[in-house]
């Protein structure tokens, strides 16, 4: 594509860094605009280069949500930031049961950035939005001096359709119903953690950053009595169950041998002194469901890429006090509570 | 790759149940108190308790190093975090332990200090080393388990002649706590046997409780942190109880021996000494009980270098930490637990690690026992 602009100085994307003029509104900001973001989210609607993307809508219900990423380190194993910032946006439409549409893309950069950095993020944000068939269709970059931001804050917001007759909400589950997961739990904050400063453990653990669109459809064609669908992303499968728990006016059971976690996430967590039940996920889904259902719903999940190890993991039962509680590996019971403050590894 | 689940087979567990439910004897009660914070966490986190006879009673015990660190040790940190070019660093735990007024590390961070989350006290001199113009503290906290990597790292900072580093020694030692439980006080718990902790146990050697069996009549036994760990050394304390005996038994040999480390000892002893007299939240001020750096290590101390003294006697407040920490009380006895004192704003210690009895009882057992009459 052909920029409008006046060319400014060639920019070096090699060697240099974000400076406050590539925030100020003028040429700097143009041409990273032109040369960087649309170039690579790569659509009609970010083309027209105006202040807001235009386009049709059907009759019906919309989905709407957005969601800030400040993840540190910017590159983990299994995405970054900006396949994070579409795969986390694009979830939150989807377990809405909506089509996800369209996305916005909001950029805080630090002074200093190296626009390397930059450039791959961008890249990595623009093959996630392109394999998830979801385009950026607008966005804004801001520049922040150097000490004020950590390299990259990006916000995106996004717009679904939802499919008449789908009703999901948190409020939704009642008891007797079955809880299913799409797979391993924990993955996500594990391979986080084994990345930060001062912790760096050798691991092959990766992040299960991915979008879950395409697997809610196929659930929803399978089963669309689904009540619930959540994604336990900070504070993990325990927080989210606590959510929908409080939300429905119910208790949970869960049974801890049924709920499945990569060994090396469990071992892990046993030498840190964490709990997987807390640990993020960015990949994940909970969906609740009648019982009479559960089988349908599971075997659909399981021929699905991203619900290979799928697993019913408890039921919902009645409890005034909204409790989660589960059943552990010998037949004790525990509560399984929110998770209180920041999850620190225990000190001895 | 550990092989932790070996530890945890729901059939194994089930029958070491079933053995301390027929060895019980119906005519009597068993109390056992689990000295260590760790095992309350692993406790609950298992739900033990739930599976043993409902004449055997754990007994929360004072051995959680975040839970019986006084109020005005954590009011010394707060103010050393708060000197102009201070970084202080400490476990995450550390950070949410509230002080006077219910201030905590975290809210000095929130408020400017810089307060910084380490996994060891490595990483802290490593600090010291890439911020060569701030004076970076360790404050040190934990039991004979945490206390040789502070001692090396001493040791290390004294060899590389680090300047900008010290550490805020809070370093407590095992035995004099389990003595004051088991004192001369009128109020003692009555307790049949003690649970003792594998991990300090590893270093200071099973040798070192020898004293309690002997003089307290009191049958000992060093378990690990499974939950089988757990089940098999309640066994042995109830088959001990049954038989009149008193001795120390280690249920944890795959890591503790009669001697234990003897290199980590010896760091020890030559980094650290005793001091006259430690303050511990709920069991007051107790001989020998803490450690301080050597007077050759005084340069690393950061009591000497910002001239931190002894702190004020504990303030007296309605938090029943203190009678929980000596297994007086139980955490669902106190005005405050779950309404004024919960994890995520904490009143006492002992609601603060996820060791401390009442965080451990609250996380993992509210409203259990009501749920369990439903299911049944």
């Amino acid at each position: 594509m052909t920029s409008p602009l006046p060319l400014g100085p060639a920019i070096d994307w090699e060697t240099g860094r974000i400076e406050l003029a590539h925030g100020s509104g003028g040429r700097a900001m143009a041409q990273l605009v032109d040369e960087l973001f649309v170039a690579a989210f790569d659509n009609p609607l970010l083309a027209r280069r105006d202040d807001q993307a235009q386009f049709a809508v059907a009759a019906g219900r919309m989905a709407m949500t957005t969601d800030s990423y400040v993840i540190s380190p910017l590159f983990f194993p299994g995405g970054d930031i900006g396949s994070l910032a579409v795969h986390g946006t694009v979830n939150d439409l989807a377990m809405a049961g909506a089509e996800p549409l369209y996305l916005s893309a909001g950029f805080i950069l630090e002074e200093g950035l190296p626009l390397d950095v930059l450039r791959r993020v961008v890249a990595s944000m623009a093959a996630a939005s392109r394999a998830a068939g979801v385009p950026i269709v607008t966005g804004d970059t801001k520049v922040v001096e150097r000490g004020k931001g950590d390299g990259i804050f990006i916000n995106t917001a996004g717009i679904g359709r939802i499919p008449p007759g789908v009703a999901i909400g948190g409020d939704r589950a009642r008891p007797g119903d079955a809880i299913l997961v799409n797979g391993t739990i924990g993955d996500h904050g594990l391979a986080i953690l084994s990345q930060r400063e001062g912790l760096g453990f050798a691991t092959a653990l990766k992040s299960d950053s991915a979008a879950l669109h395409r697997l809610v459809a196929r659930m929803l064609a399978a089963v669309p009595e689904i009540a619930c669908l959540r994604d336990p992303t900070r504070g993990g499968l325990a927080t989210t169950l606590n959510e929908l728990a409080a939300q429905s006016g119910v208790g949970m059971l869960l049974h801890e041998a049924a709920i499945p976690i990569r060994p090396e996430v469990r071992t892990a967590c046993d030498l840190l002194g964490l709990d997987p039940l807390y640990a993020a996920n960015e990949g994940k889904l909970v969906a609740i469901c009648p019982s009479a259902r559960a089988d349908r719903l599971l075997a659909t999940m399981r021929a699905d890429p991203l619900g290979g190890d799928a697993a019913i993991v408890g039921r919902v039962i009645e409890d005034p006090d909204r409790l989660v509680t589960i059943e552990t590996g010998f037949g004790g019971r525990r509560t399984v509570d929110w998770l209180a403050g920041v999850q620190l590894p225990r000190i001895c | 790759m550990i092989a932790f689940d070996a530890f945890r087979d729901g059939e194994t567990a089930r029958r070491l149940a079933a053995a301390i439910a027929a060895e019980a004897q119906p005519g009597r009660s068993y109390a056992f108190m689990e000295f260590c914070g760790g095992h309350t966490h692993a406790i609950c986190r298992y739900a033990i308790a739930e599976m043993l006879p409902a004449n055997l009673r754990m007994v929360h015990g004072p051995g959680c190093p975040v839970c019986v660190l006084p109020v005005g040790r954590v009011d010394a940190a707060i103010a050393i975090a708060e000197r102009t070019g201070v970084t202080l660093c400490s476990f995450g735990d550390v950070l949410r332990i509230p002080g006077s007024h219910r201030r905590s590390l975290l809210s000095a961070k929130a408020a400017g200090a810089d307060v910084r989350v380490v996994y060891s006290p490595l990483d802290a001199l490593a600090l010291a080393q890439a911020l060569p113009d701030r004076q970076v503290v360790f404050f040190a906290v934990g039991f004979e388990t945490t206390t040789p990597p502070t001692a090396a790292v001493l040791a290390r900072a004294r060899h590389l002649g680090i300047g900008n580093f010290s550490v805020f020694c809070n370093h407590v030692l095992t035995p004099p706590a389990i003595a004051a439980v088991l004192g001369e006080a009128a109020d003692r718990p009555v307790l049949d046997g003690i649970l003792g902790p594998a991990h300090v146990a590893a270093v200071t050697g099973a040798d070192a409780f020898a004293g309690f069996a002997r003089d307290a009549r009191m049958p000992v036994v060093i378990a690990g942190f499974e939950p089988l760990d757990l089940l098999q050394a309640i066994l042995m304390l109830v088959r001990q109880a049954n038989s009149g005996a008193a001795r120390v038994e280690i249920q944890f040999s795959r890591g503790v021996t009669a001697a234990g480390n003897r290199a980590a000892q010896a760091l020890t002893a030559e980094v650290f000494e005793p001091r006259a007299h430690f303050a511990w939240r709920g069991l007051g001020q107790l001989a020998e009980s803490g450690l301080r750096p050597r007077p050759g290590f005084a340069a690393w101390n950061a009591e000497t270098r910002f001239e931190i003294g002894d702190p004020p006697p504990e303030p007296r407040t309605a938090c029943r930490c203190a009678e929980i920490l000596r297994g007086l009380a139980q955490p669902a006895d106190c005005p405050l637990f779950g309404s004024a004192c919960t994890p995520e704003s904490p009143h006492g210690a002992c609601m603060v690690s996820s060791e401390g009895a009442c965080a451990a009882e609250w996380s993992y057992g509210r409203g259990r026992r009501r749920i369990w009459k439903e299911l049944r």
